[in-house]
């Protein structure tokens, strides 16, 4: 069936494995926190590359360094990104990173730092950033169906406006764009808490809704009643979240539901930091609802946009992937407008509709994918948070 | 509308409303919207009630349940009379 959304293009990268990007950055990823001196200085002598400096990567072991991994590789693997330099302290685990990113089939090199020391891995490195940084700059975008986007969604900071208007306006966005064939992501495990019978039965069946039943639960038993002091009233809802009215879990989490709209089923679910492999359509991450965390695991699934529906304020952004920020508290609107790129606050004004949010959002969408830089990006908001699943060896 | 509301309820079944003004005060006769189908009715906040808490539409009592979205979202723990301030000193979860 052809709607208004059926034939909008935007100009975007096709990488080498036929995924669309929407930004064109050369990335000096290091593979554990001991070698994010040397890929900052790298990035410093070389500009138009981007370090993307991170807390961990030594003794990890088990499903805890697979995570690692699976996000290093998703990060530079991201369609985003159109070359990587990868820096780690030995060259084993630093092979396996630029291996599984080489898979894409975009260019990347790979340096250690034992028996060379930072000068000389910096020096080496440089030159080959400065190559990938000439190469990159003549890439072209090109004329990509809107359809061939990966978008993802987690909301931040929300309070009762979300459930209200901004949530609702991803919502729409994914019910028009989903059947168009782009690809979305969704998550939060512990904030579905007190919606998740509504969730289970959004799924495309039966089997999948179970799965995600036993995915959710296993979050319940293993994280939360494993380690919680006494409740989680000061977590979830956040203090921020109370501040802006909301004042229970199942409250938080009914208006975070609002994100997949009314017709929208999810098709599969994915570990943390996985890229979907069951075709289009939106799937469900395993995910914190931690906003730096999330947002970055969604981009090492290979989300290009993320759209990031906002009550009382949430500055986040990524390294990588542009996110778009929509709120509809008209107080967040008057004190944070530096941070807000589509205000749907006619919403509660009732000057404005779902259905007109939801291609508001879709317009910006669409500009973002051009190359208009989001309020995240023109602040500088680079947050890259690993999730880390218990304590190294 | 040619009126903004102050006040706006998910669906119809709910017990609680959501202020969408900046600075409530107690007494105004506040315009409440459903926006499952922009109904409207009047209702006289009870409290100063800020922006994004919440107003019981209805008196509620200690043991009820508290409805929005047309869900249950947690337990009344004190009473409320109609058009009074709903929040964790008065409404929480069941789950934890």
């Amino acid at each position: 069936m052809s709607s208004k959304y059926s034939n909008v293009t935007v100009k975007a990268y096709r990488r080498e494995n036929g995924r669309v990007g929407v930004r064109n950055h050369v990335v000096i990823l290091p593979v554990d926190d001991i070698s994010n001196a040397a890929c900052e200085a790298v990035a410093n002598n070389v500009k138009g590359t981007l370090a993307i400096p991170h807390a961990y990567g030594r003794l990890q072991f088990g499903e805890d360094l697979e995570l690692h991994f699976r996000t290093m590789i998703g990060t530079g693997a991201n369609p985003n990104v159109a070359a990587v330099v990868v820096i780690g302290i030995e060259p084993g685990w630093t092979k396996r990173i630029a291996d599984g990113i080489r898979e894409t089939g975009k260019p990347v090199a790979e340096f250690s730092i034992e028996q060379n020391g930072d000068f000389e891995t910096i020096r080496a490195a440089s030159w080959k950033a400065k190559e990938f940084v000439h190469w990159s700059t003549e890439l072209q975008r090109e004329e990509c169906p809107l359809s061939d986007l990966w978008v993802s969604t987690k909301c931040g900071e929300s309070d009762t406006t979300t459930g209200l208007g901004s949530c609702p306006t991803v919502g729409n966005m994914y019910d028009k764009l989903l059947p168009e064939g782009i690809t979305g992501f969704f998550g939060e495990t512990s904030e579905i808490t007190g919606a998740e019978h509504i969730c289970q039965k959004r799924a495309i069946n039966e089997e999948v809704g179970e799965r995600w039943h036993k995915m959710w639960k296993a979050y319940q038993d293993d994280v939360i009643f494993a380690h919680q002091t006494d409740d989680l009233s000061d977590s979830q809802p956040t203090k921020g979240n109370i501040e802006g009215g909301l004042t229970t879990i199942e409250e938080k989490a009914l208006g975070n539901l609002e994100k997949i709209g009314r017709t929208a089923q999810y098709i599969d679910i994915l570990e943390p930091a996985e890229a979907p492999k069951s075709g289009k359509g939106l799937y469900f991450m395993d995910s914190s609802s931690a906003a730096a965390e999330c947002v970055t695991l969604m981009a090492a699934g290979g989300a290009v946009i993320h759209t990031f529906p906002t009550g009382q304020g949430n500055v986040v952004g990524n390294p990588i992937v542009p996110v778009i920020k929509i709120t509809a508290n008209p107080r967040t609107v008057r004190t944070m407008s530096e941070h807000v790129d589509v205000d749907v606050s006619g919403i509660l004004r009732r000057e404005m509709t779902i259905d007109e949010a939801g291609d508001e959002l879709i317009d910006m969408i669409r500009r973002t994918a051009n190359g208009r830089n989001t309020a995240a990006e023109a602040l500088g908001h680079r947050e890259f948070s690993m999730t880390k699943l218990y304590r190294s060896a | 509308m040619s009126e903004i509301p102050h006040l706006l309820v998910h669906e119809h079944a709910d017990n609680v409303g959501v202020v969408v003004v900046e600075g409530l005060t107690a007494g105004t006769e506040m315009l409440c919207c459903v926006t499952h189908d922009n109904s409207t009715f009047r209702l006289t906040a009870g409290a100063d009630v800020p922006i994004g808490h919440k107003i019981a539409l209805k008196d509620l009592k200690d043991g009820d349940t508290a409805v929005k979205y047309g869900e249950d979202i947690g337990k009344i723990i004190a009473d409320i009379q109609k058009g009074g301030h709903v929040h964790t000193h008065n409404c929480k979860t069941k789950r934890w």
